[in-house]
């Protein structure tokens, strides 16, 4: 079977262990070569990015004795955008005695992500699940307790058994600062240097080996070399593309574009994360978008009124002209469907006219019968945060007025193709976190994020980098090689033409044409005839940028505009590969859904026989064509069906 | 530096330094307060005569060791609280343009200093007055008749009032804080501590107040 | 509605500053802070003048990157909130907002009104963690922690490291953040093996980097954006006399 994925797609071995499902990683482990415990501080490793997975890797590695230098473009690596994850952590810890296991994590997290995921990464990850609970719970991560001093556990969507472990609504946070503690212990036992205000802007790769990165000094502007024996990135997401999403403002997709660039292949980059429960715009100046954490959709009830344009107050309409859609229409899942199936509901609903608020672009998210059922200390207990939150954002209160919420962008299953290893085509270059492609398919359940973060972080890059790094031969490239000089110049030409353009249009307004060409044309519903406009579209924004893209201030100091400037370019050449990608795959899955390819039930329609791939593109030049690599998806355990939520 | 002058010189021990000689000198008001209060027996002065007799002889060896105790407190308080305050204003830099200190702490928290040192000036005064004439140098006066001369000046027991004023806003903040400075702070007794503080603080200077006000409006009467 | 700025603005970090005047215009009342900011900067760019320089990242008041001193308050007027959070219908029309950096000798300005915070991550880095390498831990349910103890520990662990706290006391004391993860730490049965070196070499790294001593104005507490109680200092000081009392060294 292996072979036969290697021979369809020379170039894209995902090197899955031979075995069974549940050996593969044990087997891996023991047959990855050792680097002598002496030997390992002559290594010296980059690591992109102080998220979860950032900070882990970071961490680790360090513990394990390497060198490793570690960049952030934040003030601080606790920053980084992790940190925002509210709801929770997924392990199948089974604590809950409810049938779950590291088989069923595996599989809903599979067929959540309906069927566009590698099986072996993903069954690793739910077996790694477990190992992240016990080492955040070591490094004093405070988890929610029952009385009994045992840990809590609350459902998500896309499961029926409990298994999300979550600190309050700021999992993320407590997760992150545990994962950044061990890296600040490492800064002080000096086994890892901090660069923060560090901004990643090239890879250094030398005869198809990365050798390094040039990274600019936020503050100093000075274009600096780094090398290294390998590189990892872990910069998160690209959902900025869109302009307005849940992710941070500084989120990018920079380094992850630049690798693009210099080898390694950007797959599945049209999978991307529309999240129900956010709160909805209120005006043009918005410049992001908050989520509401899905754990919310554990007691709240998603309605609309049965009749369109219904402009009554939600306490003035009677409950039989209410149409409870998500209970309806998924009766075993009911609130807690998926997020694609979510959001796409919600959608269909506002599209119907149905809308609520002054806007009419959201739908409720009620409490009130789970305020009667608990009483409002539970609920307040549970998500008294999340409520503040809200009512701070929009002004009114969650307790006695029903949630408006509507999808938004918010996570990109998309990413670097990478191989088991987390390897991407280029040697020596890792990607970790959500910057990779691998784990959740076309759709990534809730709490599953940090997991996978973790997961590569903790417990795979230290065994799979030593592997790597065994067989790397020790010719030392420095920063003196003339591939640092000719990258680092490259990039400083880059932002000399950037600061002089001195054109009429700010990176806003150009990054806001191109959020609204993706959202509208890219967003929770594809068609052809969009996808190609917007591919059009998008190539004159990017013509626009680079005749009148205005960016004032110099390069030897903090500039801000200049930052976006960079990232914005990027994003603008991104988001017209999402949309050729979208445009290739003739089927709708997971938060791709094309509305060519539907079910009579207006459900996502996949096509196994034609799709069953991963869609790794690889660079060709910013106006040629890219390459399309495909990595056939073997399922040896698991047997594709329609995803079913009824 | 040994290990218990780095500790007592550090951020957080000159705090427990502060709340320690402070607690000390609130004791020592106490008892200070207790004996004036004999000033107003109408007895002419007969029982406080003893007391402070008492409490100056040369033989009364716990007493003299206390009271060397007390100056050097004294001492160290001051001095420290002016490194304190010094350090803090260094570690600041440079000063905000519109600052709302109020919506966020107590004016009495953010006046130690200042009501600190106008205490100072009163307790250089004080000892002027009354320490070092009767129990250094050779009084023409018994105390009593010392402090009558002194309170029948309305300049005098006024200033010595405002003065009193000022402890008791160095009292408010010092007393809650030398328990918080001691690590001594538990949600269940936080307010007692705060509220029992504010009340000691205003009976303790009510109570010395007492006296220059018995004075000066029964100056004569005896 | 419309408002009047007076902001600090700062080339580098060896310039002088200056406040500098601006209007902003036809500001949304559901506007955020940070939004009425970049619609500012938008005119400022259009004029040709450099935009003001912020932190700002996840702009829902969880990564503590923005901070800023408006109108005399850290984060401004609105309790519990960080900058991010604030809206602009707590100001009215007609406003004139003061908007000034962290002041600090600990929090060096780099530009505008964006401050240099590595002071945190040093201190973190003296002893803000438990020592424990990845792999090798015992299963999550091996230690039942009672849940009062595990909620007030994240009471504590609440903090994102923004620095207002350092910005509100009169004393540019940071000992609510050092507190609040001595007191996180400590509350918790894994934090315990360590304690009290970890408290001892945190206090030691706060006063290497140049903070003031609190004086327990009890201003950091009450700006907090996470709102981090007080008793996390009183905590502190539990741990730093026991530390001192347990040490072995010679008095």
């Amino acid at each position: 079977m292996l072979s036969e994925v290697k021979s369809r797609s020379a170039g894209l071995d995902s090197k899955v262990p031979a075995g069974k499902l549940e050996e593969k990683w044990t087997n891996h482990k023991f047959k990855l070569k050792l680097i002598n415990p002496a030997n390992k501080r002559k290594y010296n490793i980059i690591v992109i990015g102080t998220g979860l997975a950032g900070a882990s890797a970071a961490a680790s590695l360090a513990e394990l004795g390497y060198n490793v230098k570690s960049f952030c473009f934040q003030d601080s690596a606790r920053r980084a955008h992790s940190i925002a994850a509210q709801g929770g952590i997924n392990a199948a810890k089974n604590y809950q005695n409810d049938g779950d296991s590291v088989y069923r994590l595996f599989y809903d997290t599979i067929k959540g992500g309906d069927y566009r995921a590698r099986e072996a990464n993903v069954y690793r990850l739910a077996e790694l699940s477990v190992n992240i609970i016990d080492q955040c719970v070591a490094q004093g991560v405070p988890f929610a307790r029952e009385y009994g001093g045992l840990l809590d556990n609350r459902s998500f969507g896309g499961a029926q058994v409990s298994r999300t472990f979550y600190a309050r609504g700021q999992t993320g946070q407590q997760l992150l600062l545990g994962a950044y503690s061990a890296l600040m212990r490492q800064v002080g036992l000096k086994k890892v240097e901090m660069f923060e205000r560090h901004e990643m802007l090239d890879i250094v790769v030398v005869d198809g080996i990365a050798r390094g990165i040039i990274a600019r000094n936020m503050v100093t502007g000075e274009i600096e070399s780094h090398s290294g024996d390998a590189v990892l990135l872990c910069t998160g997401g690209y959902g900025n593309a869109y302009f307005l999403s849940t992710n941070a403002k500084g989120s990018n997709v920079t380094a992850a574009w630049r690798a693009y660039k210099k080898g390694a292949f950007f797959a599945n980059p049209c999978f991307t994360q529309i999240h129900p429960t956010c709160i909805p715009v209120t005006g043009h100046y918005q410049s992001k978008l908050t989520l509401m954490s899905e754990s919310l959709r554990n007691d709240g009830r998603v309605w609309v009124p049965k009749n369109p344009s219904d402009k009554r107050s939600p306490d003035q309409v009677p409950e039989n002209e209410r149409d409870y859609f998500l209970e309806r229409k998924y009766p075993s899942f009911g609130n807690l469907v998926p997020r694609d199936v979510a959001s796409r509901n919600a959608k269909e609903q506002v599209d119907a006219g149905k809308g609520v608020g002054e806007r009419m672009n959201a739908v409720y998210l009620d409490f009130a019968d789970a305020i009667e059922r608990l009483g409002a200390d539970n609920i307040k207990e549970k998500y008294g945060n999340l409520f503040d939150m809200y009512k701070r954002i929009t002004d009114e209160d969650p307790y006695k007025v029903p949630m408006r919420i509507y999808p938004a962008v918010h996570y990109t299953m998309g990413g670097l193709w990478v191989d088991y290893n987390l390897m991407t085509a280029v040697s020596g270059l890792f990607a970790l976190g959500e910057c990779n492609f691998s784990d959740h398919g076309a759709n990534r359940l809730g709490a599953s994020a940090l997991m996978q973060g973790l997961a590569d972080g903790y417990f795979v890059i230290p065994y799979t980098i030593g592997g790597y790094l065994a067989e790397l031969k020790k010719d030392k490239v420095d920063e003196k090689h003339p591939a640092f000089t000719e990258a680092a110049n490259n990039v400083k030409g880059d932002v000399k033409k950037l600061l002089s353009i001195k054109g009429n249009k700010t990176v806003d307004e150009l990054h806001r044409e191109l959020g609204q060409v993706m959202w509208d044309n890219v967003g929770m519903a594809r068609n052809e005839k969009g996808l190609k406009e917007a591919i059009s579209k998008i190539k004159g924004i990017r013509e626009d940028f680079w005749k009148n893209v205005k960016v004032l201030g110099e390069n030897e100091e903090l500039n801000q505009s200049l930052e976006k400037a960079g990232r914005v370019a990027d994003f603008i050449e991104l988001g017209e590969l999402i949309a050729k990608d979208a445009l290739h795959r003739k089927e709708s899955c997971g938060g791709h859904f094309r509305e060519e390819y539907q079910t009579e039930e207006n459900e996502a329609k996949r096509d196994d026989e034609n799709f069953a791939y991963a869609a790794a593109w690889e660079f060709k030049g910013v106006n040629a064509e890219p390459e399309l690599h495909k990595e056939e998806l073997v399922f040896e355990n698991v047997q594709l069906t329609q995803r079913s939520y009824k | 530096m040994s290990g218990f002058f780095r500790f007592i010189d550090s951020s957080v021990g000159k705090k427990i330094v502060m709340a320690l000689t402070g607690l000390f000198i609130i004791l020592f008001l106490v008892e200070h307060l207790a004996g004036n209060l004999l000033l107003l027996l109408n007895d002419n002065g007969k029982i406080f005569e003893e007391y402070s007799a008492f409490m100056a002889g040369s033989l009364n060896i716990p007493v003299r060791i206390v009271e060397i105790g007390l100056f050097f407190f004294i001492i160290y308080h001051i001095v420290n609280g002016v490194r304190l305050w010094w350090g803090n204003r260094v570690a600041r830099g440079f000063s905000y343009k519109v600052n709302d200190p109020s919506e966020n702490s107590t004016f009495f928290s953010r006046f130690m200093i200042w009501g600190g040192t106008i205490v100072f000036i009163f307790l250089v005064i004080h000892l002027r007055t009354f320490f070092f004439p009767y129990r250094l140098g050779n009084p023409s006066n018994t105390m009593y008749e010392g402090a009558v001369e002194a309170f029948s000046n309305p300049y005098y027991s006024i200033f010595y009032i405002i003065a009193l004023i000022f402890l008791a806003f160095h009292l408010v903040h010092g007393f809650q804080s030398a328990f918080q400075s001691l690590g001594i702070r538990y949600n269940k007794y936080t307010a007692i501590i705060k509220n029992f503080g504010i009340v000691f603080s205003i009976l303790l200077c009510a109570g010395f107040a007492l006296i220059p006000l018995y004075f000066l409006f029964n100056a004569g009467g005896n | 509605m419309n408002l009047h700025l007076k902001v600090w603005r700062q080339k580098n970090k060896n310039a002088k500053g200056k406040f500098v005047d601006y209007e902003a215009k036809d500001i949304s009342t559901d506007t955020s802070f940070l939004e009425m900011l970049d619609v500012v900067n938008e005119e400022l760019i259009k004029k040709g003048e450099e935009p003001i320089a912020f932190d700002h990242d996840c702009r829902e008041g969880i990564c503590g990157s923005c901070g800023m001193y408006i109108n005399g308050r850290a984060h401004g007027p609105q309790v519990g909130a960080a900058t991010c959070q604030l809206h602009m219908r707590s100001f009215k029309d007609g406003d004139t907002i003061v908007i000034e950096p962290w002041r600090a000798k600990a929090f060096p300005v780099i530009k505008d009104l964006v401050v240099d915070r590595s002071a945190f991550d040093r201190i973190m880095a003296a002893g803000g963690f438990i020592s424990v390498n990845t792999g090798g831990a015992p299963d999550a349910n091996a230690l039942p922690i009672p849940k009062d103890v595990q909620e007030s520990a994240i009471d504590a662990a609440a903090c994102i490291g923004c620095g207002a706290c350092v910005a509100a006391c009169k004393n540019a004391s940071s000992m609510l953040f050092v507190s609040a993860k001595v007191a996180h730490l400590a509350r918790l049965p894994q934090g315990k093996p360590e304690r009290e070196k970890r408290v001892m070499a945190m206090v030691a790294q706060m006063e290497e980097e140049g903070f003031g001593a609190c004086t327990n104005t009890e201003a950091c507490s009450a700006e907090c954006p996470k709102e981090i109680p007080m008793d996390v200092i009183a905590q502190l000081r539990r741990e730093y006399i026991r530390a001192f009392a347990k040490s072995e060294e010679k008095v």
